[in-house]
């Protein structure tokens, strides 16, 4: 088990706190946390198996939130000083006294139990700020060198990120916490004269180290070897005939679309209309809770911020509440939503479930998204077994394109591989292939989720939310799934060619 | 460790020149501070002050190129960052986007102390977002939305002499209005770089009535329909145009603008009418840096390139694909000009154009947008975006607006509309919706196009 870095516990974390929340207590504040974080990131752009670009940064910085007089008050400071932590507390009282002729509803915050001087690591085994760049770099060129051959371009990237947290509040509560995530990608690129593609590797993002770039939880030259000649066939393949086929979905495209149609669309902030004006709201708004026929009765979606190696994964959200698991969708109803503090208290749910983010230092937490899974079915089909089951249809994997309407009802997605299904067999790939479907038309037409075999954590570093805009990492679990009767488009048709 | 952070940006950039021992070495300060106020259903959910202090040390070792960027770097901190700088340049493979350095100027504003913004910006525009609810919740409608202003001050220096500084003022205000039951929405937005200019009841009063516009409901199928685009939607499609005109992509075959069996498109016409798209730094109203300022290299810009002038731009002109996005060393290899990108886009038509009222007069029968949402690209080769109609699809019938329609999902190329527009109206200051994150500062015109692929329907209202 790894701890948290000498150097950010060497910060003066605990005296800046105090200064903070005593100048908060001073002033009248009903509540006041303080948060001080440090995220360093490194990313690598490789062309061709050249280093084009690379950038090491870091974002250093505290917060301090309030709430006075039933208003929010938000503050943060990058200058780690007492004295300066007690300013941004005076700062967050005055944006309170600003904003409060503009509030309509006080805030007040749901009980959670207070955890006094808890620390968490999340689990990995290599941190990869401890590897120099040029093992880095020289590992990406390989794998780049090794698939120039038979394609025209590649490029590759990889993220990673170290997030250090230290939080405390009024009540008592004081965590500090440390967390790497990392993601790799490559994509080859050819082209034949008429028209061109690319395809990239599998991989999601993980909450792992280094290790994940090394042989544990991928393997990625066997992944690597495999694209030149997948891409070569993609090339070749027949454009697909639009109309309603019974679809495949493996996991590594069935996250993005579960991200978009459920993850998003069971945040309480949007049900609410908190988010109306930008990111939307949701079709399953708060009279549906308990009642919404979202999909099928396989249809058995959790939501977790305690998964290993999710990206979402934390010991305690950013309001101070423990990470926890809960039921979203059960049996195809919709029974959860992923909430907040002042969202629980406020429709009586009870405690938070601990959703709670903010990514950087400078930024008021929202409630974010939970690792926000499907769950496989115990003792299902494999995959192959589901293609089995399809007389006409098409097998889809890798995620691509994405896009949701702003009630979460509409979405359209494509892929990166596209197989065509004939009386149970796969018979070559497809290509111009995008799907389209209304929510839960699509989730009721799911007639059978793959068994735990088919599971794979997908996700992604950078979904967007709020304004000012925030990302959050965020990981979703799903088994291979078979869906009937959805809607195939041709996009070079509905380009108009 | 010191507690105390007390030195300049500008003293901050000589002295973290002064320690590296790289053969070049160029350091970006940026002094960012932010304000903003969210609201939602007539009421503030949250808001902020925020301030950043961010440092970019470039070290240069023959052609290696070793980047570190730190936030609050305190003064004992420096010499450690440098250090980072010009260890990574060392161990860097050379760069194939390596030039001299832009040799030396210096902004006559260079040493004036940094003024951020704060709260206090709102100070006048905050009780009139207060009475402008007061207004709604008295008249059935819920205001939702959000105020930022941001301001950062960027200090560029380097071993070649240059001294550059640039202040950068963004705000916005999105304002979006809903009925009581939720079943109404109407948006609007402006971009402003201080809140003196923004009159929200003005705005409040434009959403009012496009909800009443809303009251009578017509329901259509999907299908290709003559529709007018607002200059904001033009922007958010305009927007992804410009980013998608790498010409380093281009070149490689990756992109709508690559010529078949090699090259790129410039020169292909992509429009019979007399379009031009530019940017400009010094355009009134939507200024922005009139120099490069790249923190690391990538496919369309260049650290070496930090420092060079950047003018007023053509990437379309006269309909005629005219530029694309590149850097000194793209633009060897391309054999164009060097045509750095520049953080503001304009699209202007044919002399005379008309304004959206007349344009909405003088339609037979068509829709008129509101804005675009969710823009994703579908297909690369031919630039197919796909996105959806948001708050506001109305249509017009003999010069009138008669109702408001359901939403769609659309699929189509900005490209390929390009060539098809039929009208492009009188240019304006607009605000992107979908891309207002990430750009603010746009001048477009609305546009009619016969033929909008409205690919299915959306329930979302």
């Amino acid at each position: 088990m790894r701890q948290i870095d000498a150097d950010f516990l060497a910060l003066p974390l605990r005296r800046l706190a105090d200064a903070a929340l005593q100048r908060a207590r001073d002033l009248g504040a009903e509540h006041a946390s303080f948060r001080l974080e440090r995220v360093r990131a490194e990313n690598l752009r490789l062309f061709d198996a050249r280093l084009e670009g690379a950038m090491d940064a870091d974002d250093l910085g505290f917060a301090v939130r309030v709430v006075k007089d039933g208003t929010w008050g938000f503050a943060s400071g990058i200058e780690l000083t007492p004295e300066a932590a007690a300013r941004a507390a005076e700062e967050a009282v005055r944006v309170a006294a600003v904003s409060a002729p503009i509030n309509r509803e006080p805030v007040e915050l749901a009980p959670e139990p207070v955890h006094a001087d808890v620390t968490w690591v999340s689990s990995y085994e290599v941190d990869p700020f401890e590897v120099p760049l040029p093992e880095k770099a020289a590992l990406l060129g390989d794998w780049s060198a090794g698939m120039l051959g038979g394609v025209d371009h590649v490029s590759a990237s990889l993220m990673q990120v170290k997030e250090q947290k230290f939080y405390a509040d009024t009540a008592g509560t004081v965590t500090t916490q440390q967390r790497v995530r990392i993601h790799p990608v490559l994509t080859a690129m050819k082209a034949d004269g008429r028209r061109f593609d690319d395809m990239r590797t599998l991989a999601p993002p993980a909450g792992r180290g280094y290790e994940y770039l090394t042989g544990v939880g991928w393997d990625f030259p066997a992944e690597i070897a495999e694209l030149p000649e997948l891409l070569a066939e993609k090339l070749k393949a027949p454009s697909v005939e639009a109309g309603a086929y019974d679809l495949v979905i493996h996991p590594s495209n069935l996250w993005l679309t579960i991200h978009e149609s459920i993850g998003h669309a069971t945040e309480l902030d949007r049900a609410l209309g908190y988010e109306a004006a930008y990111a939307g709201m949701s079709f399953a708004t708060f009279d549906k809770l308990g009642n919404l026929h979202y999909g099928s009765p396989v249809m058995n979606v959790v939501g977790d911020r305690t998964v290993e190696h999710g990206l979402a994964t934390v010991g305690w959200d950013d309001e101070g509440v423990a990470g926890q698991s809960f039921d979203i969708v059960s049996e195809g109803t919709l029974v959860g939503y992923q909430l907040d503090r002042r969202m629980a208290l406020l429709k009586g749910l009870g405690r938070s479930n601990g959703c709670a983010f903010a990514d950087s230092p400078g930024h008021v937490p929202i409630q974010r998204m939970a690792n926000v899974s499907l769950r496989p079915a115990e003792g299902g089909p494999s995959t192959e077994e589901l293609i089995s089951r399809v007389e006409r249809g098409v097998y889809i994997v890798g995620d691509k394109s994405w896009s949701i309407d702003m009630q979460r009802y509409n979405f359209q997605f494509t892929g990166q591989r596209f197989y065509k299904i004939e009386n149970g067999r796969l018979a070559g790939q497809l290509r111009d292939v995008a799907y389209q479907a209304t929510t839960t038309d699509f989730w009721r037409s799911m007639e059978a989720a793959g068994g735990p075999e088919t599971y794979v954590l997908g996700g992604a570093f950078n979904c967007g939310k709020g304004q000012p805009g925030q990302i959050a990492p965020v990981s979703h679990g799903a088994p291979s799934a078979l869906f009937r009767g959805v809607r195939i488009l041709n996009t070079v048709q509905e380009g108009g060619k | 460790m010191s507690d105390v952070v007390a030195t300049t940006p500008q003293e901050t950039v000589e002295r973290a020149l002064a320690l590296s021992g790289a053969d070049d070495r160029m350091v970006i300060a940026d002094e960012g501070s932010t304000a903003n106020l969210r609201f939602a259903g007539n009421t503030l959910t949250t808001n902020g002050v925020a301030r950043s202090s961010r440092l970019t040390v470039i070290s240069i070792v023959g052609q290696g190129v070793g980047v570190v960027s730190r936030s609050a770097v305190r003064p004992d901190q420096l010499a450690d960052v440098v250090a980072a700088a010009d260890r990574a340049a060392r161990e860097a493979q050379p760069s194939e986007d390596a030039r001299p350095l832009v040799p030396g100027t210096a902004s006559a504003d260079w040493d004036r102390a940094v003024e951020p913004t704060n709260i206090e910006v709102f100070r006048d525009f905050a009780p009139a977002l207060g009475e402008a609810f007061a207004a709604a919740e008295a008249s059935g409608r819920r205001l939702y939305g959000f105020a930022e202003h941001t301001l950062t001050s960027t200090f560029m220096g380097s071993s070649s002499g240059l001294r550059l500084r640039h202040d950068q003022p963004t705000g916005r205000l999105e304002l979006n209005a809903k009925s009581r039951d939720m079943a109404r929405s109407a948006w609007t937005g402006v971009a402003t770089r201080d809140f003196r200019d923004v009159d929200v009841a003005a705005l409040d009063t434009t959403l009012a009535q496009r909800l009443e516009w809303a009251k009578r409901r017509v329901s259509l199928d999907a299908g290709r329909y003559e529709t007018i685009l607002p200059p904001t939607a033009v922007s958010d499609l305009m927007i992804y145009l410009y980013w998608s005109a790498g010409a380093r992509d281009a070149a490689d075959g990756r992109t709508v603008f690559s010529r078949p069996g090699g090259g790129t498109r410039v020169g292909d016409r992509l429009s019979d009418l007399p379009l031009r798209l530019y940017s400009d730094p010094a355009h009134p109203g939507i200024e922005c840096a009139p120099f490069v300022v790249a923190h690391t290299s990538s496919r369309e810009e260049s650290v070496f390139d930090n420092g060079l002038t950047l003018g007023s731009t053509d990437w379309i002109s006269g309909g005629t694909l005219s530029g694309l996005v590149q850097t000194r060393h793209s633009a060897e290899l391309t054999e164009l000009a060097a045509t750095p990108r520049v953080d503001n886009l304009i699209m202007t038509g044919p002399e005379g154009g008309r304004s959206l009222d007349e344009m909405i007069a003088d339609t037979r029968r068509g829709l008129l947008l509101t804005c675009l949402w969710y823009i994703r690209e579908v297909d690369p080769q031919t630039l197919l975006l796909t996105g959806l109609t948001r708050d506001g699809v109305y249509l017009v019938e003999e010069g009138e607006v008669v109702g408001e329609v359901n939403n769609f999902r659309f699929n189509e190329s900005p490209v390929d509309l390009l060539g098809r527009l039929t009208e492009v109206g009188a240019s304006g200051q607009t605000l992107p919706r979908e891309w207002s994150d990430y750009f603010t500062r746009a001048v477009m015109p609305p546009v009619r196009v016969p033929d909008f692929n409205m690919s299915t329907v959306s329930q979302a209202n």
